[in-house]
């Protein structure tokens, strides 16, 4: 694409050509202004598509017997782990990661942050889509997936957690859903879609924060149910929903910084202006958030550790494993951000967001695969699970990419043209 | 939200003396704390000094339930060497354990203890789990969506799940032979099946009565201790042992509150952020723009 610009190509970003005698059709916006050759020449150079064709063809192969020999098959079919990698991985970590998506609907919209604005679309999409694969990863796990929606309409069972984690889930895609319409109401060129959504915003945007407050929290409130299956500094039956929902806010806000970084190292010439010489100073922005929500986690983590009286197991193994996650995964960031902030280094920001990131992740996978079961023997996925895990993974970051490329989320749409038609 | 309903439900019934036969026929009553279980329930008491591991209840259960026939036939007691778990091919199995300072060892028969607030039935969300007023808790796979989520709520790492299915995968676990026996007030299969008298099938409160009695005719011989009685607030099946319970692979760390009041806390969370959050976000949005707004009506007024 670099290649292209220097040649003259511009990236599409309005409706019509230069000198306003053709309206871009369907076709142009999703080539991106390029014949078809160029389109594809362009892709074909890219040696990162060459390596996700690499994945999807043995990955989809792996992938479709899942669904062909049954989850025994991909599995090590585990009676005393029932949750493996598609949920440990796919739908404990991908979540609070995409809680992204309703804190910056938050800033912006209910606090009226507007200079946060050029980052929220990407916060909104960053949230949508890893909820989407949040949903792709559980469909893998479903031993009956065509039932998904039993839970809802077929046989209820309000009482349960879980029942409460499809509800949200489900209503909180449609609100992302909504909540990026004016993107796409922008690049097709329909302004009553959009000043439709735009009349309803704040309601979507508070809907969003209840339905992630909940939803993020039961995550945690999940692992309840399983009060001598978790390591006891895993689990805290009064503090555990509140930790997930906490720890979702620093891991929503440090993707968003990792995803933005990787936007603006790998695709600039499909961000403007107005994102790019604002990323510095909102990285910095979102690291104060994120440094606010880990010191929160931090102590609310301390207070349970005292509340429920497990200062005894720190001494053990688990203890230093406990504290190396702590340490390395929650406090190190801390520190980093707090210097970042002090002396306006947004380069150690993305740094440190990069480290809350895998932090996070670390913490997700000890509560539902590493100390899960922690007085049994240990559980180490099938090639194939984590095979599968890397295929829809890889179709997340595909997704992305298409998606950033068109929509108008790191760009601006140009408007002026809207009059003419 | 749902359990607070139904607590106050329960105690509405208890003050209300007419209300009360409503209310236990109420198939969500089973979920409150102060549910201490059907009043008729029948259970099993096993005693595992009887027990010397003749895997008849193994088979009978196979047999009964139509399961398939095990790579070893069930009179090859070599089985026995390792520990084993119900698995979706065996509801029940029996394990081996020695015991130090006694020269025999000790069989435990594990199956579903069929608890009386069950954490399989409380965390599933297309309520496929049932608590019969006879005691059993059953399943019913035709809305199983196959989230697993009661394996992992349970305790006593009971259910198990035909993963080798590939368009019909369900949780498969012993369901007290309710629809063959227990529903026509019969013995399940094993009972039956076993030659030693080791299980005894009753009500629950008078199996808890019998084993209070075995304790204290024999008190050099059994451990003080009805394990289910009140584990996890309170189980169907009971067991006596004659060595601590911790050393016949029994989980002595699960309390005596059932699974569901863990759950609760965060439960009693939803209604408030429910119904706080929108006013209270709507205030911060009104208190956060509140200059932008004068600073506009300034400018039209000028």
């Amino acid at each position: 694409m670099k290649t292209l610009i220097a040649n003259g190509k511009i990236p599409l970003a309005k409706h019509y050509n230069e000198d306003r005698s053709v309206k871009w059709s369907v076709k142009d916006k999703l080539l991106l202004g390029l014949s078809l050759s160029e389109y594809l020449a362009q892709a074909f150079r890219n040696p990162l598509n060459w390596l996700f064709a690499v994945i999807f063809t043995f990955g989809g192969y792996v992938t479709i017997t899942r669904f062909v020999f049954g989850l025994g098959y991909v599995t090590h079919s585990s009676y005393d782990y029932p949750w493996g990698l598609f949920l440990g991985f796919g739908l404990f970590v991908m979540v609070p990661l995409s809680a992204s998506g309703f804190m910056l609907g938050t800033t912006v919209e209910v606090f009226g942050r507007d200079d946060f604005k050029p980052i929220e679309r990407l916060a909104l999409l960053n949230g949508l889509l890893g909820y989407l694969f949040a949903v792709v990863f559980l469909q893998v796990d479903l031993g009956q997936p065509w039932r998904l929606i039993y839970p809802m309409f077929v046989s209820l069972g309000p009482a349960a957690v879980l029942f409460l984690v499809a509800w949200h889930v489900a209503t909180y895609l449609s609100v992302q859903v909504a909540e990026l319409v004016p993107a796409f109401a922008e690049m097709m060129g329909m302004p009553k879609l959009k000043t439709f959504i735009k009349s309803m915003v704040l309601g979507l945007t508070i809907a969003g924060i209840i339905l992630s407050t909940l939803h993020q929290g039961a995550l945690g409130a999940l692992f309840t149910y399983a009060p001598g299956k978790v390591h006891p500094l895993w689990y805290s039956a009064p503090f555990q929903w509140f930790h997930f929902f906490v720890s979702s806010v620093f891991a929503g806000l440090s993707m968003l910084i990792v995803v933005s970084t990787i936007c603006k190292k790998t695709m600039a010439w499909r961000c403007d202006r107005n994102f790019l010489d604002n990323l510095d100073k909102l990285t910095l922005g979102l690291a104060k958030g994120a440094t606010l929500a880990l010191i929160t986690y931090v102590v609310i983590k301390i207070i349970a550790i005292a509340h429920d009286g497990d200062w005894g197991y720190l001494a053990s193994g688990w203890g230093q494993w406990y504290l190396l996650e702590m340490g390395a995964g929650v406090i190190l960031p801390m520190i980093l951000f707090t210097v970042s902030i002090r002396n306006n280094l947004p380069g150690l920001a993305r740094f440190a967001a990069f480290i809350a990131v895998l932090g996070i992740a670390l913490n997700r996978l000890n509560t539902a695969l590493f100390t899960f079961n922690w007085k049994m023997y240990q559980e180490i996925p099938h090639w194939r699970e984590v095979m599968i895990c890397i295929t829809v993974y890889s179709l997340y970051i595909v997704t992305y990419r298409f998606v950033l490329y068109r929509l108008p989320i790191l760009y601006t749409w140009k408007k002026d043209e809207e009059a003419a038609s | 939200m749902k359990a607070m309903n139904r607590r106050k439900f329960l105690k509405g019934s208890l003050l209300g003396g007419v209300a009360a036969s409503v209310v236990s026929k109420s198939k969500n009553a089973n979920a409150s704390a102060s549910f201490g279980g059907y009043p008729d329930a029948m259970g099993v008491l096993v005693d595992l000094t009887r027990c010397v591991g003749c895997r008849s209840c193994e088979a009978a259960c196979n047999k009964e339930q139509g399961l398939p026939a095990p790579a070893k036939p069930f009179d090859d007691l070599s089985v026995l060497d390792h520990k084993r778990r119900t698995s979706e091919g065996a509801y029940t199995v029996v394990n081996q354990y020695e015991i130090t300072g006694q020269d025999h060892p000790l069989f435990r028969k594990i199956q579903c203890n069929h608890c009386n607030e069950p954490a399989c039935l409380t965390s599933c969300f297309v309520n496929a789990y049932t608590k019969t007023p006879e005691g059993a808790v059953i399943y019913d796979p035709t809305v199983c969506v196959g989230c697993r989520t009661c394996m992992v709520a349970c305790p006593f790492y009971i259910p198990a799940y035909s993963y080798s299915s590939v368009l019909n995968p369900v949780i498969k676990k012993c369901i007290f032979c309710y629809d063959t026996r227990l529903k026509f007030g019969r013995p399940p299969a094993c009972v039956e099946a076993c030659p030693r008298e080791v299980l005894t099938f009753g009500k629950r409160k008078d199996l808890i009565k019998i084993g209070n009695k075995r304790i204290a005719n024999h008190s050099d011989l059994y451990e003080d201790h009805i394990y289910g009685e009140n584990e996890v607030g309170g189980t169907s099946w009971m067991y006596l042992s004659s060595a601590p319970f911790e050393e016949v692979g029994f989980d002595t760390h699960l309390g005596t509150q059932p699974i569901l009041s863990y759950v609760k806390e965060f439960l009693t969370v939803v209604p408030m952020v429910l119904t706080i959050w929108p006013a209270l976000f709507a205030g911060f949005h009104l208190l956060a723009t509140r200059k932008d707004k004068q600073k506009k009506e300034e400018k039209s007024e000028i």
